[in-house]
């Protein structure tokens, strides 16, 4: 966000008032939530890596991609279902930042503009919230790779 | 040049103080209807509306729909109350929080009125009364009806994020209510009265947090509530209620404040607020309730209500409005906001 005007002293005085007024969020609360719930999810993570590693004969690095495809399954159903929503009220950054997460803004955002069809609606809108976690993850490996290569 | 000059000396009839005008001839609020949704009907004002709807679906193919069929319903559950048509209603007055105003124009297309579509935001229910007022007294129509509404999903996926996508709400955000309210405005009729009126002008006082509303709108509360007690020569007492849009607690405690500091009165013994009335505290809605319809059920259903049952004598109601839209925040703009205030009066 960029800050392109002024701030007259009346603005000044009263964003200080307003602070003083607006209550701050439950930071401790919500730090051990998202521990918990991150934990949680994580925990189910694992538990699936070790049931693909066993089941399917794999390495468990090789095992973390069934794992990782089933958890975004999990994700987009518990999305589908109308409970994600919910449980990161409570959770937060536990259930945020996991997959899960993500499989829930794309889900989230295919769900709420099916009705203005599959093109614009479902297609166009998809990535509205995770376009920008792909479009700065994918440069930033970029630029982690180029140093890789060059430190090498 | 001349003719102008004339103009300028000879002041306009109705006309007091600074951004007020009193009716000569008050017209009366005949008939209402409101409509609201499953939460709100639940809430402690939830007996007193026409209409509590099942879902927030209301058996339509979208969430627009049902906000439209909503209006519809308030604006029709109005006109069978004070057994008159849609033929007998000279203009509509009607606004909504959905870009282009769809809501209204849609719903004005099915009821088939001739419409003037307002955006105030929140504070569209004060500023449709006091325009059907001005019309009403000005000799323009003998019946006017005001209606505006509010729907929690078509709001939150145009301001906010998509409905089932999953993130921690702050302790000071609002909930845009999912309501409905439609009046009738007479000539002449039985009713509280709409007396005075104040529009607002928009004020910006440095809040860019689009879920701060209740902290941006405050000051544009309090601007209005003072000039119109300066215009009217009115005290805060002389009212038996004032009754703010929708601050919810974070903001009706900064009015509050501002009233002390910038007025030098007390308000808060005659201060409510819609956002605060509608819900109940146990609902987690964090702050309150904000949006176009709940001022107008909440004005229209409950203190209209106390109103006839000789409660109150005196009522200012000041709704208030955020009128900033996505693209301004992601821009980086200050929320501006209004305050429309209408006295009404048995």
């Amino acid at each position: 966000m960029s800050t392109n005007q002024q701030v007259s002293p009346e603005q000044r005085r009263y964003q200080a008032l307003a602070k003083k007024h607006t209550p701050k969020p439950p930071v401790l609360r919500h730090a051990v939530a998202a521990f918990i719930a991150g934990g949680l999810v994580s925990v189910v993570g694992q538990f699936l890596t070790n049931l693909y590693a066993r089941l399917l004969h794999l390495t468990p690095d090789k095992a973390g991609n069934p794992a990782v495809a089933t958890m975004i399954l999990i994700g987009a159903l518990l999305t589908g279902f109308g409970v994600y929503d919910r449980l990161a009220r409570l959770a937060g950054a536990g259930l945020a930042v996991p997959v899960t997460g993500f499989a829930n803004s794309i889900v989230a955002e295919a769900l709420e503009f099916k009705r203005e069809g599959l093109i614009y609606g479902v297609g166009g809108r998809m990535f509205t919230l995770a376009g920008a976690v792909i479009v700065y993850g994918v440069v930033t490996a970029f630029f982690v790779g180029l140093f890789k290569a060059l430190v090498k | 040049m001349a003719s102008g000059a004339t103009l300028r000396a000879r002041p306009a009839p109705r006309r007091i103080g600074k951004q007020t005008v009193q009716f000569e001839n008050p017209p009366a609020i005949i008939a209402t209807g409101t409509v609201v949704g499953p939460l709100e009907g639940k809430g402690p004002l939830g007996h007193l509306f026409d209409h509590v709807t099942e879902d927030e679906l209301v058996g339509q193919k979208s969430f627009e729909r049902a906000e439209q069929m909503m209006l519809q319903n308030a604006a029709y559950t109005a006109l069978n109350k004070a057994g008159l048509t849609p033929e007998d209603m000279d203009y509509m007055l009607s606004g909504d929080l959905l870009n282009q105003l769809i809501t209204s124009s849609f719903s004005a297309l099915a009821v088939g009125v001739p419409v003037f579509g307002l955006y105030g935001a929140c504070a569209t229910s004060a500023e449709g009364l006091g325009l059907g007022a001005m019309l009403l007294d000005g000799g323009f129509a003998n019946y006017v009806m005001v209606a505006t509404a509010s729907h929690n999903r078509t709001a939150e996926r145009q301001y906010r994020y998509p409905n089932e996508y999953g993130f921690q709400r702050k302790p000071h955000a609002q909930r845009t209510a999912t309501a409905a309210g439609a009046a009738i405005l007479a000539r002449n009729g039985e009713g509280p009265r709409v007396t005075i009126a104040t529009t607002g002008k928009v004020v910006d006082r440095g809040i860019k947090d689009p879920y701060n509303v209740g902290a941006a709108m405050a000051p544009a509360a309090a601007s209005t509530i003072l000039t119109h007690l300066q215009d009217t020569g009115r005290r805060p007492q002389d009212y038996d209620l004032i009754a703010t849009g929708d601050l919810a607690l974070y903001g009706h405690r900064l009015l509050v404040e501002l009233g002390r500091t910038e007025g030098g009165i007390d308000l808060e013994p005659v201060l409510d607020d819609c956002g605060l009335m509608l819900y109940g505290q146990d609902q987690e809605v964090g702050a309150g309730a904000s949006g176009s319809g709940c001022s107008a059920a909440v004005t229209f259903a409950s203190i209209l209500k106390d109103m006839r049952d000789g409660r109150y004598k005196r009522v200012l109601v000041a709704a208030t409005g955020a009128l900033h839209s996505p693209c301004s925040f992601q821009q980086g703009e200050y929320i501006p906001t209004i305050c429309h205030a209408v006295s009404l009066e048995v």
